[in-house]
């Protein structure tokens, strides 16, 4: 059962932008899988190894300029630089797990908030490449796009809509994947403590190289379609406060899950944008929300649905009992 | 040679601000084992309280400085008490998470307009003017700093060591249960250090506000510089934050005269990609 409720979300998502629906709800659906695909990312390292990495925007911002700049300096292809993109965001993260995972716990997060500082920095003052302030302007749509979203019938809208669609079934089935795999129970298992991990015969180390690389590739992966569907890139969005945004949406949605990144940043997403006019008030409210998150419900939607479940069969349990007797 | 002894002066007084804001951090890890994110805004709350009490209070520098610190110590209590408290059996990232939550929302309030706005605030300098000691040029406000942190330093040394209330942190920070067995109050002393961290980030920010602006990000910098401190020189340790603040603040004042002032703010952390990778425990803390 709950094995097809995914597959028919997909085919139900996909038949959107056949209903003629207005520009600014694709648009809005489009930004929420992106930044879901991101969550999903932020997840394989946060809900499944337990640890809290601070510098997803930057790798975001890696994967986002790389697909940029090999597009508009370069000439390349969008569908030849996105990958390059994402083996650069995932190269990027190797390097930084090589030397952060030499610490432990607290001092893995201050480190990767560091980094995540210095690639922003970097992206910011690297004016010949990456356009410094100024950004870089005019990233254009993948090529092929247009056309093939004519002729099924739709607007270059309608085919962002489904490329992100696609990006994030996908995400969602290596999501999946990797959690029941024995790569992704080594990592749970890492998650409940290194030590007792170690002493299982899980090579921590590397199992936590491999988690990093998933996790910044899947990073990547949002950030090149990002660049291309926005067409503009500043180095803003590659800073901390995104990082947050996105930790936002997962703390929301429920760690660890595989509703939770999706269902997160679905609520919290359309949420921002039916309360525009509160843009002053916005992180006056999320920064309590996320105090109140891990204080009261740390495993968000997805954790408070598994519970209201259990809850059911228990329940029936109890009533048995009591007319047994 | 008047340039090198310019720039160590700079250094001293850079270096001086830095371990006072890096001395509260480093308290509370040691005591609460939380990465306190929510530190670097209450070094930014420190500095707008003083231009609140500067401005509408009317008071003079001193006054205003002492009460931004019993403020931003109180408020620190408080989150130590609704916050931090409650979550220190869960999994360590939570607390950091909440931390991170502070931090966004006392950015977002400073910032908001009807609060203080997002634009840069001016606070005068206290002592203005130089002083000329065989050709270097000393502005009064640096050597304040200097004097005001080294005061400071001394005073937090001498509670800490020669105190029964200092002596319950000291122990709380190397055992939480042999504390609480002896008889230490551990919420007492877990809400007393998170205000003394909260009374020096609030000193140090109103010390270097008449230097810097006052704007709703500083908070974000010096919480990844003295973060950067706290893993130099260990998490927890009281004269690993001392060195690794002078260390960080002689590399950034001298690497960015002699190399490049647009990276000063990276050469830190290029050192401590360095000696994290060489030593991970920090400089000044034995195998973990």
């Amino acid at each position: 059962m709950s094995r097809l409720i995914w597959p028919a979300l997909f085919v139900l998502a996909a038949v959107v932008p056949f209903l003629q629906p207005s520009g600014y709800l694709l648009d809005v659906g489009v930004n929420i899988m992106l930044w879901a695909v991101l969550a999903y990312g932020l997840n394989v390292m946060l809900g499944y190894t337990g640890l809290l990495p601070l510098a997803h925007a930057g790798f975001f911002g890696i994967g986002a300029y790389t697909t940029g700049i090999l597009t508009l300096k370069a000439g390349w292809s969008f569908w030849l630089a996105w990958p390059a993109g994402i083996a650069l965001a995932a190269l990027a993260g190797l390097l930084l797990g090589l030397v952060a995972f030499r610490t432990r716990g607290d001092a893995f997060s201050i480190f990767t908030l560091g980094v995540g500082v210095i690639i922003t920095l970097v992206i910011n003052k690297w004016d010949d490449l990456t356009g410094g302030n100024d950004g870089l302007n005019g990233v254009p749509a993948p090529a092929g796009l247009e056309e093939a979203s004519r002729a099924i019938g739709l607007k270059l809208s309608g085919g962002f809509y489904l490329l992100a669609l696609l990006t994030l079934a996908l995400t969602v089935m290596i999501a999946a994947r990797a959690r029941a795999s024995s790569f992704g129970l080594s990592l749970l298992a890492i998650r409940g403590g290194e030590d007792l991990a170690r002493s299982a015969g899980v090579n921590v180390y590397t199992h936590k190289l491999r988690a990093m690389m998933l996790s910044t590739a899947l990073a990547g992966l949002a950030g090149g379609l990002y660049a291309t569907y926005v067409g503009f890139l500043g180095s803003a969005v590659t800073g901390p406060t995104t990082t947050f945004t996105v930790l936002l949406y997962l703390l929301v949605g429920g760690l660890g899950t595989l509703a939770g990144p999706l269902l997160g940043t679905a609520l919290i997403y359309s949420l921002t944008q039916t309360l525009k006019g509160l843009q002053d008030y916005q992180y006056i409210v999320f920064g309590p929300l996320l105090v109140l998150l891990v204080m009261y419900a740390p495993h968000g939607l997805a954790g408070l649905w598994a519970r209201l479940r259990a809850a059911r069969p228990a329940r029936a349990a109890k009533t048995k009992e009591v007319s047994g007797a | 040679m008047s340039t090198v002894l310019q720039q160590l002066f700079n250094a001293l007084a850079l270096g001086g601000v830095y371990a006072l804001v890096a001395l509260g951090l480093t308290l509370v890890y040691g005591v609460m084992r939380v990465p306190n994110f929510a530190h670097g805004g209450l070094y930014m709350l420190g500095a707008y309280l003083t231009y609140a009490a500067l401005t509408s209070l009317k008071v003079g520098f001193l006054p205003a400085l002492l009460l931004s610190a019993v403020g931003v110590a109180l408020l620190a209590a408080l989150m130590e008490r609704v916050i931090f408290h409650p979550l220190r059996n869960a999994p360590h990232v939570h607390p950091m998470i909440a931390a991170i939550g502070v931090l966004f929302f006392l950015e977002a309030l400073i910032s908001h307009p009807k609060v203080f706005g997002p634009d840069f605030k001016q606070i005068a300098e206290p002592l203005p003017g130089i002083v000329n000691l065989g050709g270097v040029t000393l502005t009064w406000q640096r050597l304040l700093i200097i004097a005001a942190s080294v005061l400071v330093m001394l005073g937090l040394n001498y509670f800490l060591k020669r105190t029964l209330t200092g002596a319950t942190i000291e122990a709380m920070s190397q055992n939480r249960e042999g504390a609480r067995l002896v008889g230490i109050n551990t919420n007492r002393v877990g809400m007393l250090t998170f205000a003394i961290s909260g009374a020096l980030a609030a000193v140090a920010a109103s010390l270097i506000a008449p230097i810097n602006a006052v704007t709703p990000s500083m908070g974000e910098v010096m919480n990844l510089k003295v973060f950067a401190i706290i893993i130099l020189g260990g998490m927890g340790s009281v004269p690993g934050a001392i060195v690794g603040a002078f260390l960080l603040a002689f590399t950034e004042v001298f690497g960015g005269f002699y190399i490049s002032l647009d990276f000063a703010d990276v050469i830190g952390f290029a050192m401590l990609v360095v000696v994290l990778a060489l030593r991970p425990q920090g400089l000044f803390r034995k195998g973990t």
